[in-house]
């Protein structure tokens, strides 16, 4: 029974989660944490399952009640959704294991419940997301996610409510633009059906209706990948949200928005549609090269770490944005890849960043010397590993995601992105050797500095504990394990997402 | 042109109702008025999903044995109406969330004017 029901297994065990963590929170004061934790496990263990599965059988359907689609909804396992499933399952699940302290210093124990039951909630959406092949019951998902994260970031410090509710306008106007391009494919198709439009959007020709449809999908995507000028609620949210919030939002969130853009763009539409009919491939890349050189610009003004790794998340994404504009089957598989490298490698930074608030009660850049790192060598050391992934030097996984997008860039002869992409591999530098110099090279400050820090519970002098060092040594283990593996992942994976007629053109 | 312009008479409203309900998410500078552009907004988008349903001639989705099910043409369609339920729901949840943000907003701030907020964030130290 579980193994014909495996697509819709991992939403569901999250939305089991999601009512029974407050339900026990009300009974067991000290619950919500292992009983989040087990969900998340258990959907974890079950997503990576399904991976194999899917190598092994094939693309895996699921009818909700039995109805046939396209009148039913149908969840679609195939290489791309279990791919991206079991990426930010497994990274929830290592975040989720470190946020047990965070949110014990930075949450008011009554809100500890529900707290977990939005995470809850956050993932079914997500993983509703990335598993339908209902365009509308995708909108459902992606609402459930947007509300859990607008409370999620809401609990953070003084000024968090105000960044959600920027975040919630902007988000709700997104949602709103991508509901109404699913009202004119509706309208025009008479389907609501993934691999149904596939099949009737060639007959409807290119008509205007098509094109805006399109183009509001797009937008409310794009409003969730903070793809550059849509970006706008990011830096705040991310800096002022809770450590554990931003911690999952940052690797897994904006993710969502690509997947759903790359979905809907060459799953549904089709390469010849966004590339020929309509140069919207093009803009997306555009778009995506000013994003990139405007976080990393930005990030190299910042002096608060959490607010620099935000920027750099505008222009990671612009990365992964890049490569879907760029249209090749390389720039596909560098997109994808750097979804699962950029999951992990932001991941380990605000992971590093929290160990470093939880400690310092800060994480100011200027006031961080390399006292910090004799107290806290490991969070240092896999900081430094994560940032210098980020820069993308070999063997780690930031490399090989620059590699497959410069090779699509020479594919395409956009020789203008190459120099973007190397242009931002030195900003990147820039701004990460800003934090690592200081961690390594700046004496110790005045002891007044390091003893004005509050004192988190659970704190002697060292090292943070290791329910959270574990979850970040073991992500930035990761990066040069999957660097130094990637080629296995890309053959005996990553080929088999391409959309039909792909695959044909690799090398 | 003529034909155009008036035979889509419907969709002009519903487009004005959405360009009133995105200018006053931009230029309102009140949060609630804020909210209120954006549930403007929502409701413009189901009213273009419930109109996009109907037909001429065509009578509410419930089997009419005069009718016989086989007329599907003179039936109107009732799957925009269940979906527009749903957006409901959304709009009432997001909504809901957007005032419980609002009234943590004036517990912390005491204002709920944009520019008088920017104005407190940018003193306020973290």
């Amino acid at each position: 029974m579980i193994p014909t029901n495996s697509p819709a297994l991992a939403p569901l065990l999250f939305l089991l989660g999601g009512l029974l963590v407050p339900l026990a929170a009300l009974k067991f004061r000290r619950s919500p944490f292992p009983l989040a934790a087990a969900f998340t496990a258990a959907a974890a263990a079950v997503s990576v399952h399904n991976v194999f599965r899917v190598l092994e059988v094939g693309t895996l359907r699921y009818r909700f009640g039995g109805w046939l689609p396209p009148i039913g909804i149908e969840y679609v396992l195939d290489p791309l959704s279990a791919f991206i499933t079991a990426v930010i399952n497994v990274i929830a699940l290592l975040v989720l294991i470190h946020a047990r302290l965070t949110v014990a210093s930075e949450i008011p124990e009554r809100k500890h419940g529900p707290y977990y039951a939005l995470i809850m909630l956050m993932m079914t959406g997500f993983n509703g997301i990335v598993l339908t092949g209902d365009f509308f019951n995708l909108y459902v998902f992606l609402e459930i996610a947007s509300l859990s994260l607008y409370g999620l970031i809401a609990v953070g410090d003084r000024k968090s409510p105000v960044a959600a509710f920027r975040y919630l306008v902007i988000g709700m106007v997104g949602g709103c633009f991508y509901l109404l391009g699913v009202g004119f494919l509706y309208i025009n198709s008479g389907s609501l059906n993934m691999a149904d439009l596939k099949a009737i959007l060639p007959l409807l020709g290119a008509g205007p209706e098509i094109i805006v449809a399109l183009c509001f999908m797009v937008l409310g995507f794009g409003v969730k990948m903070a793809l550059f000028p849509l970006h706008g609620w990011l830096p705040d949210a991310y800096t002022y949200a809770p450590t554990a919030t931003s911690a999952l939002m940052a690797p897994i969130g904006t993710k969502i928005g690509a997947y759903g853009l790359l979905r809907v763009l060459f799953f549904v539409f089709g390469l010849n549609f966004v590339t020929r009919t309509v140069p919207l491939a093009q803009a997306i890349s555009w778009l995506a090269a000013a994003g990139i050189l405007y976080g990393s610009i930005m990030a190299m003004a910042q002096d608060e770490l959490k607010r620099l790794l935000a920027f750099s998340s505008i222009a990671q994404v612009g990365y992964i944005g890049l490569g879907i504009g760029l249209a090749n089957p390389l720039g596909l598989l560098a997109a994808v890849l750097h979804v699962l490298n950029h999951g992990l490698m932001k991941a380990c930074l605000f992971l590093a960043a929290g160990n470093f608030r939880l400690k310092l009660g800060h994480s100011r850049i200027p006031a961080l010397d390399a006292g910090v790192r004799r107290r806290m060598p490991w969070t240092s050391a896999a900081f430094t590993l994560a940032a210098l992934s980020m820069i993308g030097l070999p063997p780690t996984v930031g490399f090989f995601s620059k590699w497959y997008l410069a090779l699509a860039t020479i594919r395409n002869r956009s020789w203008v992105f190459l120099a973007v992409i190397l242009a931002s591999s030195l900003l990147n530098a820039v701004y990460f050797f800003r934090v690592i110099e200081r961690l390594y090279l700046k004496p110790a400050g005045r002891e007044d500095e390091t003893r004005s820090a509050p004192v988190a519970p659970s704190s002697v002098r060292g090292e943070v504990a290791a329910s959270m060092l574990l979850p970040t040594l073991v992500l930035a283990a990761s990066l040069i394990v999957i660097g130094l593996l990637n080629v296995l992942i890309i053959k005996g994976l990553l080929v088999r997402i391409l959309p039909p007629g792909m695959e044909a053109a690799l090398p | 042109m003529r034909d155009f312009l008036v035979g889509h008479y419907f969709y002009w409203f519903i487009f004005l109702l959405m360009t009133i309900g995105l200018a006053g998410i931009v230029l309102k500078r009140n949060l609630i008025k804020k909210v209120i552009g954006m549930s403007i907004l929502q409701v413009a988008i189901i009213l273009f999903f419930v109109a996009s349903a109907s037909k001429w001639e065509a009578t509410v989705p419930i089997l009419d044995p005069a009718l016989g099910a086989a007329e599907t043409a003179r039936y109107i369609n009732p799957l925009p109406h269940c979906l527009m339920l749903t957006a409901i729901v959304v709009g009432v949840a997001t909504s809901g969330v957007a005032f419980a943000l609002i009234i943590s907003i004036w517990r912390r701030f005491r204002t709920l004017d944009e520019n008088e907020l920017l104005e407190k964030l940018k003193h306020d130290p973290d």
